[in-house]
């Protein structure tokens, strides 16, 4: 268990290169190597949704795949994002609309309605209730993370039709 | 309550503003500090060897192998920690007779639940801990495990501790008298047994701490996942023998809590000790298989009550009996008999009748500890009174509206004592249930439920009426001997900047204490919200106050910062006046300026003020102690509690062939006195109700007959998620406490507490005409299908 792998991994648009445990997550790797502390660890088994992160655009779970499994791809989390500012619009609804309590759950539901709205214009509540069935949060009740994509996929719809 | 108070038309007036969280956007950029992300200096990392049998007597614990693994710093067990802790005992004077076996760290002889930790490796990081955790040898004789009810109260049955003559906890009645002869009287009598599974907390952020005892000055500072970071700095100082003011307790951002988080837990102790031990921080987060076994679960109760109903439609008596399972021991320092009291005090409490007679026994078994989770005993007393009130209507061919009408105490009727003893000072629940009639516009749903029954859809309609325990005075705690302050305190302050700070010891779990603190207190003393900043969670920082629980963080919490910034105001002003040359009730305050009473005129900005005061004393007249920190300790004072009420209504589709319940829609009314922050309000309305009907179908602590919890993982145990969860329609109705100047109750408990009554009633109501009735939660598809006989 000493021995460890190479790795190179698009962190956040940034090269990372370590030597990594073969048994170490990705999620533990983001958390502990890196101090990427937004990847949140509530289940370690793929249920819960609190450590989705971008795996070459895609949303993908931290906790079920080790950091060696991502050598060569691209990794995003709310950090990235952050930093880039594409999800700016909807970091306001969700903190006009108070769609988030203790905080714990946001970085996976942001990660989950960032990947419903690159992926959709238009998304009915019960749509967005279904892409929301793999996060978990157990404070809010979820109808203000609902109140909170939605009005952000609306404002891109318009925005988009402004543009065009 | 000042009128001027709740106005929203005048500068910088905040309460009963929707404004959203100023601490909530770092948490939206990931940027949250949880005790799970701390990193210190020399940090160790805690992993615990854990009993797979539910009873059993330790023979032998072998470290040798595991201590010799590289990266290993400790192998320690319960003997290591004797001498450094002393044990704990979960009882309250005022439960006369209760009885709870001591509890150390980690056991020394004998193991009471399956997941009870048993030694504690610490180790450079949490991996190597875990690999050590499985080379520890423990060796155990089985004993049988007393895990369902009816084993443990049998006559001559095995008992959980050598210590106990049975596995009765705690025993008591309430009896107002009449009862008897009410029901002898009674035109009907409506008869009900009821079930209510274990359930857990499930926070997202399990339970974590940093413990970091420094032997150079003989300080801990503990960095701590909890909800009250001063009972546990009372905790930690007492029981490893350290002085007060040597402890510091930090709760930084928590990632979710409801009671859970709250309560004393052996990994916590242990670590503590470790780092004792060790002259070492020390680390250690739960993972969510720990969580499951180690967590406090909540409920487990066996009710069997009944209703009499006489001439009119009149409730006329109750008589309830309460068996609940708490585990090996009962919890400190709250106990695990606050839940049972509470279902046996609060049955019937919206209704106008006054014979009443309740049993309660609490009774000790081999599963993990039960204790206080959101909403405590309020679900089941709530369930147990209006499914009972929805057949006792069903009985009299009333609906439900209309009997409830009939029956409730009327709003203009209080003063009131409950047939239980408790106080109510004013509630309104008439408003309430014609508030919530006419949202979620009644009528039509029935009409809609009488045509889609036509085609054999089956929906159906539920209502429950509940009142809520908050503010809670020391006839909760500390008449009990228990050190949990009903008192909190607040620092408000003016820096050399002339902005605002308050320092305060009710603490932010997400629900927005900061927020309302910081509206309070900007209101109070006439600044924008911005300039006021509040600090909680750490007993360095903030005087010592009970912090943030049974809904208390508003009403105690909120009328503490307000009489803080009211003094802090007067003296503001005081000030002002010599600058101004200006007698001070002239003056007033407001957006950061001293402005003149009657015109508004802006007269002396804050900054200025603050730059005079703190640097320029000697502009002042001679004797002038500017005094620019005001700090105020409030306790409620008058009624034990505030009691708030509301209405639940819940709108199901049960499909009787799958037995699967879609939920359609719930309503909540309720009335928490003044609202702060309706935005925030209505959060804890929905996020309560999701809890609530968590327990109302999915969730439940499954456990096999020798003790072992079958379904302790987050595959298995079932959560509510988006996809299953409606929308849910809040409404307020504000009936102020007069017992402080806010006016605030709480609110955090309402949505739970009847949730799930609503819904076992919305089902019954869809079943009716069936002939079954579902008297036990979580109602699961297979119970339903069971119910109809299908399986």
């Amino acid at each position: 268990m000493s021995d460890t792998l190479p790795i190179s991994i698009d962190v956040n648009g940034e090269t990372v290169e370590s030597l990594v445990a073969p048994r170490i997550t990705l999620a533990d790797f983001l958390r502990q190597e890196l101090e990427l502390t937004g990847t949140h660890l509530g289940c370690e088994m793929g249920v819960c949704g609190a450590c989705l992160v971008l795996l070459d655009g895609k949303p993908v779970h931290a906790c079920l795949m080790f950091a060696v499994q991502a050598d060569g791809c691209a990794v995003e989390t709310v950090e990235g994002l952050t930093r880039r500012g594409v999800i700016a619009d909807l970091q306001k609804a969700f903190h006009e609309r108070n769609a988030l309590q203790c905080g714990f759950c946001t970085p996976g539901m942001l990660i989950s309605a960032h990947g419903m709205l690159s992926e959709r214009r238009t998304l009915s509540r019960e749509e967005i209730r279904d892409a929301l069935s793999g996060n978990y949060c157990r404070c809010t009740g979820y109808e203000a993370i609902v109140d909170a994509i939605e009005s952000t996929a609306r404002s891109r719809t318009t925005k988009a039709a402004e543009e065009a | 309550m000042d009128a001027a108070a709740s106005r929203l038309d005048r500068p910088n007036s905040y309460i009963g503003r929707s404004v959203p969280r100023p601490n909530a956007k770092r948490l939206l950029e990931g940027k949250g500090r949880y005790v799970t992300d701390l990193v210190l200096p020399r940090m160790l990392h805690a992993a615990f060897v854990r009993s797979p049998q539910a009873h059993g007597r330790i023979l032998t614990i072998d470290t040798a192998e595991a201590a010799a693994l590289k990266g290993v710093r400790a192998v320690i067990t319960g003997k290591d920690l004797e001498s450094l802790c002393k044990p704990w005992t979960g009882t309250l004077d005022h439960f006369q007779g209760m009885k709870s076996p001591p509890q150390l760290p980690l056991p020394i002889d004998r193991v009471v639940w399956s997941g009870q930790p048993v030694a504690l490796v610490v180790a450079e990081s949490r991996a190597i801990a875990e690999d050590a955790a499985e080379l520890v040898v423990v060796e155990v004789e089985e004993l049988p495990a007393i895990a369902e009810l009816s084993s443990a109260l049998a006559p001559g049955a095995d008992t959980v501790s050598p210590d106990l003559d049975d596995n009765l906890c705690f025993t008591s009645t309430i009896d107002s008298g009449g009862v008897d002869e009410a029901f002898a009287e009674a035109a009907q009598v409506v008869e009900q047994n009821f079930v209510f599974g274990r359930h857990t907390a499930v926070t997202l952020e399990p339970r974590a701490i940093v413990a970091d005892y420094d032997p150079s000055e003989h300080r801990l500072t503990a960095h701590h996942a909890t909800q009250t970071p001063y009972q546990f700095q009372d905790i930690y100082s007492r029981h490893f023998g350290i002085p007060e003011s040597q402890v510091r307790v930090v709760a930084p951002d928590i990632g979710g809590s409801f009671g859970m988080k709250l309560h004393v837990y052996h990994e916590e102790m242990a670590v503590v000790g470790a780092s004792i031990l060790l002259g070492r921080p020390v680390k250690y987060v739960a993972d969510r298989m720990e969580s499951f076994v180690s967590d406090i679960h909540a409920r487990d109760h066996r009710v069997k009550a009944r209703l009499a109903v006489g001439a009119h439609g009149r409730i006329t008596a109750m008589d309830v009996d309460d068996v609940t399972a708490i585990g090996p021991f009962s919890t400190y320092p709250r106990t695990s008999a606050v839940e049972g009291n509470q279902v046996v005090r609060l049955m019937g409490a919206a209704y106008d009748f006054s014979a009443y007679r309740g049993r309660l026994s609490v009774v000790f078994q081999n599963k993990v500890q039960t204790s206080q989770y959101r909403a405590v005993g309020h679900p089941i007393a709530c369930a147990v009174t209006e499914c009972m009130v929805d057949a006792a209507a069903r009985k009299s061919g009333m609906d439900p509206f209309e009997f409830r009408s009939r029956n409730l105490i009327p709003d203009d009727a209080y003063p009131r004592r409950s047939p239980t003893g408790y106080q109510f000072e004013k509630l309104s629940h008439q408003a309430c249930l014609a508030r919530l009639r006419e949202m979620m516009n009644y009528d039509e749903l029935r009409r809609e439920q009488a045509e889609l029954r036509a085609r054999g859809i089956l929906r159906g309609i539920g209502i429950a009426v509940f009142v809520e325990i908050t503010n809670p005075s020391p006839a909760f705690y500390g008449v009990g001997g228990a050190r949990i302050s009903a008192q909190d305190g607040a620092i408000v302050k003016l820096t050399p900047a002339g902005e605002v700070q308050c320092l305060i010891s009710v603490t932010e779990q997400g629900q927005g204490t900061e927020t309302i603190v910081g509206q309070i207190v900007a209101d109070g003393l006439g600044v924008r919200r911005e300039q006021v900043r509040v600090m909680t969670g750490d007993t360095d920082v903030t005087p010592h106050g009970g912090a943030t629980w049974a809904c208390r963080g508003a009403g105690i919490g909120g009328e503490t910062a307000l009489q803080a910034a009211r003094i802090l105001k007067g003296n503001i002003l005081s000030v002002a006046g010599l600058i101004l040359q200006a007698r001070p009730d002239e003056l007033e305050m407001g957006d950061g300026w001293i402005v003149d009473a009657t015109t508004r005129q802006q007269r002396l900005s804050l900054t200025e003020l603050a730059r005079i005061a703190f640097f320029r004393s000697d502009t002042l007249p001679p004797g002038t102690q500017a005094q620019l920190s005001a700090t105020y300790h409030f306790a409620p004072q008058g009624y034990p509690f505030a009691f708030t009420n509301g209405a639940q209504a819940c709108h199901v589709e049960v499909d009787a062939e799958t037995g699967f319940v879609k939920l359609l829609k719930h309503w909540v009314v309720e009335d928490c006195g003044r609202v702060i922050n309706p935005l925030l309000v209505d959060e804890q309305m929905r996020g309560g109700v999701v809890q609530g009907l968590g327990a109302a179908f999915f969730e439940e602590c499954l456990y096999s007959e020798g003790g072992q919890l079958t379904n302790g993982s987050l595959a298995d145990y079932l959560v509510p998620m988006a996809c299953e969860m409606p929308e849910i329609e809040t409404a307020h109705i504000e009936t102020p406490t007069r017992d402080t100047e806010l006016g605030a109750k709480g609110c955090g408990e309402a949505g739970t507490a009847a949730a799930s009554a609503a819904a076992m009633n919305a089902v019954n109501d869809a079943l009716s005409g069936h002939g079954v009735l579902l008297t036990q939660i979580p109602m699961t598809p297979a119970r339903i299908l069971k119910a109809l006989g299908r399986i």
